[in-house]
């Protein structure tokens, strides 16, 4: 019965036997778990009740999914494997990608908030340039400075956004006791971001790999509930309300005679201050990715990847491995603390709920899916997953489909997930796996994700 | 194959030294114990300026245990390791810096260290010791230029003000590392992988993998090149080539040699002198042909009585002992 080339030719029978197998099984393991359901009634008792459509239904779905497996995509997959493989050149196509794929999202990025001006109008464009520019820079500039921890030196840091935190308080805390301008406040938020990443750094960078990873995210831990216990100064979980705003170099942005509007002879919107506020995190991720491309082509940059790839044979060529580590840790801090205290003047309110685990885990995952290392892949993951939350509030229509009470953003991590394991099973490396060389002699050829290690710590 | 000095790979300052006598290695009454194996047991030998020393043994003698020490992965339980160069009189430090419980001295253009005080990056950085690793470890990921920049960290470092001179593109820098692809461009030429240059160094072949971590050492500017089996793996023809090229890199680079082999075709062909552990104990030194003609050796290697084995018959063995 099974011919050799079976897995090419359509067996249906073996299909309808595969999709009755694949059915009972979800039958014996859903039974329990959806066709009996318990609920209280009105007198507090537990009542067993059944759900035989809903339990019919998804049995119906894994078998006629198993079905379909069968009778469609084993054989496209056998008759793939059986066509001759395609030469390593990669199509032209993909090379133009990349050579103008950098410029052109660079381009679209300056020229988005006119543009949502433009389609939306005064009021709509707001959303569409906070929620989606603002939020999206914010994270594509967190994802870019992991990527020099994780990414170039290999360091898996679960804590990254204690860093974030360090950055907000720091400019919420100086800003609103010392009254000292945002862009003073800048660099001082980096400087004392990158001070905590170098401070985690001495004693945890003999760690390596997982025992690294635990300790980080210990940290992170430990700085959230320093944030929620030390009330006097951060005042716990109520957080820090009225930190003061952005001005534009020096003119605030109100409706005073002399605010933003009103000195450039404009009628006043919130708009303004948004776009400007766009601008900003714009200009920061920019330096975040040019000071990335910078180093990489520095001997620092250079010691990092090879960290990443062989500690012991740096430590073999000279190469003081606990300095190249903390400059990795603290460059990638002080960007995270740039980003925060960036955070902490748009939204003019923080508290510790903005600097949980969760935050970390978006963006190493950030990092992650997007190629480690690979400042592109991380730009576009975030623009994926950050982007992606923010359409799924936008979609109220399901609301007709699902009934009123379904809320899709309820489903996010769901999806989420589902992207990962789909991308972890397509693009096991991340969206951009190949590593472009930082030197060359002849000709810049990119290294294959194959040769590429993702370092151990 | 250049034999200019003064082209970018060759050291004019490493030329002057005194090709004899003085030793550039001094290991004493060496002692390493993990728990209560004892690896290493109160071992003495030196190497000599501008000599090939090998250190051979049979399996677990404890010879990459001695590297590993020399080259500072490993703290020693006892003993001392002393690296001199440039000017010998240096010599006389020894006595006086063993007391201070410092770690170098100089005297003129003469340096002295004890390398069981330094960690394992300062005795690379500072006293000029270089080593390669039984199983290669090379950036696989990164393309054969880049591993042979990588090597040349501290200098580049330095050239860029610690990364602040050249992150604001100083043409300082730039020359530094154009320098630096020079030197790396001339290794390329001696070890014949110029024209691999931009391809990752995990996709060479193997012989040429280990060619490469040896000029990738070399281009740290070492006095001291410690090789841990560099024949391993590589065919009769491959390890030939072997020997010429670290007889190039010893009198072109007045670069001193010490290196662990098995393969004893390459170790009598290519070594001035020979040191031989067993079970972590000298038993014995010498030019290679004394030790093929030592009792002990042979006794050691062969684990048969004396008698039992002719005159010679070391050197008729086939390449690799067990």
């Amino acid at each position: 019965m099974e011919a050799p080339h079976s897995a090419v030719r359509v067996d249906l029978g073996r299909a309808v036997r595969e999709a009755a197998l694949a059915g009972l099984i979800a039958f014996g393991i859903l039974l329990p778990l959806i066709g009996f359901n318990t609920v209280q009634n009105i007198r507090n008792e537990l009542v067993l009740e059944t759900r035989w459509p809903l339990l019919a239904a998804l049995v119906a779905i894994v078998a006629a999914g198993r079905f379909l497996h069968e009778l469609v995509i084993i054989p496209w997959l056998a008759r793939r494997a059986m066509r001759p493989r395609a030469e390593h050149a990669p199509p032209a196509w993909r090379a133009a990608l990349a050579r103008w794929a950098p410029p052109f999202a660079l381009g679209f990025a300056i020229v988005y908030p006119p543009l949502a001006l433009w389609l939306a109008g005064f009021q709509g464009a707001a959303k569409w340039i906070d929620n989606f520019g603002v939020q999206i820079l914010i994270y594509v500039m967190l994802g870019w400075g992991l990527n020099i921890v994780v990414g170039l030196a290999g360091l898996l840091d679960l804590g990254y956004v204690a860093f974030y935190a360090v950055g907000a308080y720091s400019y919420a805390l100086l800003a609103k006791t010392f009254g000292l301008s945002f862009w003073l406040l800048l660099p001082l938020a980096g400087s004392l971001a990158a001070f905590w990443g170098i401070l985690l750094g001495f004693p945890v960078l003999r760690l390596r790999g997982d025992y690294l990873a635990i300790v980080t995210l210990a940290f992170g831990e430990i700085i959230r509930l320093i944030l929620i216990n030390w009330v006097p100064v951060t005042n716990g979980y109520a957080g820090i309300s009225g930190v003061p705003r952005p001005t534009f170099f020096g003119i605030p942005f109100n409706a005073d005679e002399n605010g933003f509007a009103a000195r450039f002879g404009l009628e006043f919107s919130p708009i303004y201050r948004t776009i400007f506020l766009y601008y900003v995190i714009l200009a920061l991720a920019f330096l975040t990715a040019a000071v990335t491309v910078r180093l990489r082509r520095l001997p620092i940059g250079r010691a990092w990847e090879a960290l990443r790839e062989d500690e012991i044979a740096c430590r073999s060529l000279g190469i003081n491995t606990t300095s190249t580590k903390l400059t990795a840790f603290a460059m990638g801090a002080m960007f995270a603390g740039f980003a925060g205290s960036f955070f902490a003047a748009r939204q003019g309110f923080i508290s510790p709920e903005s600097f949980t685990f969760m935050e970390s885990a978006v963006i190493v995952a950030m990092v992650v899916l997007g190629g480690m290392g690979s400042l592109i892949g991380v730009a576009t993951a975030a623009v994926i997953m950050i982007g992606g939350t923010e359409i799924m509030r936008e979609l109220d229509f399901l609301k007709h489909v699902f009934g009123k009470d379904f809320d899709p953003t309820q489903y996010r991590m769901l999806l989420f997930g589902f992207a990962m394991v789909l991308i972890m099973i397509w693009k096991p490396r991340g969206l951009i796996s190949t590593r472009e060389p930082s030197a060359f002699l002849e000709r810049r050829k990119t290294v294959a994700a194959e040769f590429v290690r993702e370092g151990r710590g | 194959m250049s034999h200019d000095p003064s082209a970018a790979g060759a050291r004019p300052d490493a030329t002057a030294l005194p090709a004899s006598a003085a030793p550039i290695l001094r290991v004493e009454h060496l002692s390493m114990r993990f728990g209560g194996l004892v690896a290493v047991n109160d071992l003495s030998f030196s190497a000599k300026h501008g000599d090939i020393t090998a250190l051979i043994g049979p399996n677990g003698a404890g010879k990459t245990t001695v590297f590993n020490c020399i080259t500072g992965f490993y703290k020693p339980t006892e003993g001392r390791i002393a690296l001199q160069f440039g000017d010998a009189s240096v010599w006389d430090e020894l006595g006086p810096l063993t007391e201070r419980g410092t770690r170098s001295a100089r005297r003129g253009h003469g340096s002295l260290f004890l390398l069981e005080r330094m960690p394992d990056f300062q005795v690379t950085q500072q006293a000029r010791v270089a080593r390669t690793f039984q199983n290669i470890r090379l950036f696989q990921g990164m393309t054969v230029l880049e591993n042979l920049l990588v090597a040349q960290h501290n200098a580049l470092m330095r050239a860029s003000g610690f990364t602040v001179l050249g992150a604001l593109g100083l043409p300082s820098y730039a020359r530094a590392e154009r320098a630096a692809i020079d030197k790396a461009r001339y290794w390329l030429e001696k070890t014949g992988l110029i024209g691999r240059a931009d391809d990752p160094a995990g996709d060479l072949p193997y012989g040429a993998q280990r060619r490469l971590e040896i000029a990738r050492a070399m281009c740290t500017e070492p006095v001291l090149l410690c090789l841990d089996e560099p024949a391993a793996g590589l065919n009769p023809h491959e390890s030939a080539e072997l020997g010429a090229y670290l007889h190039a890199i010893r009198d072109e680079q007045a670069c001193a040699i010490l290196l662990i082999e098995h393969d004893m075709s390459v170790v009598m062909e290519i070594s001035d002198h020979i040191v031989v552990l067993d079970h972590g104990q000298r038993i014995a030194a010498g030019t290679p042909d004394e030790i093929r003609n030592d009792a002990k050796v042979i006794a050691a290697y062969l684990g048969v009585e004396e008698d039992e084995v002719a005159d010679g018959a070391l050197a008729d063995l086939p390449g690799a002992l067990p």
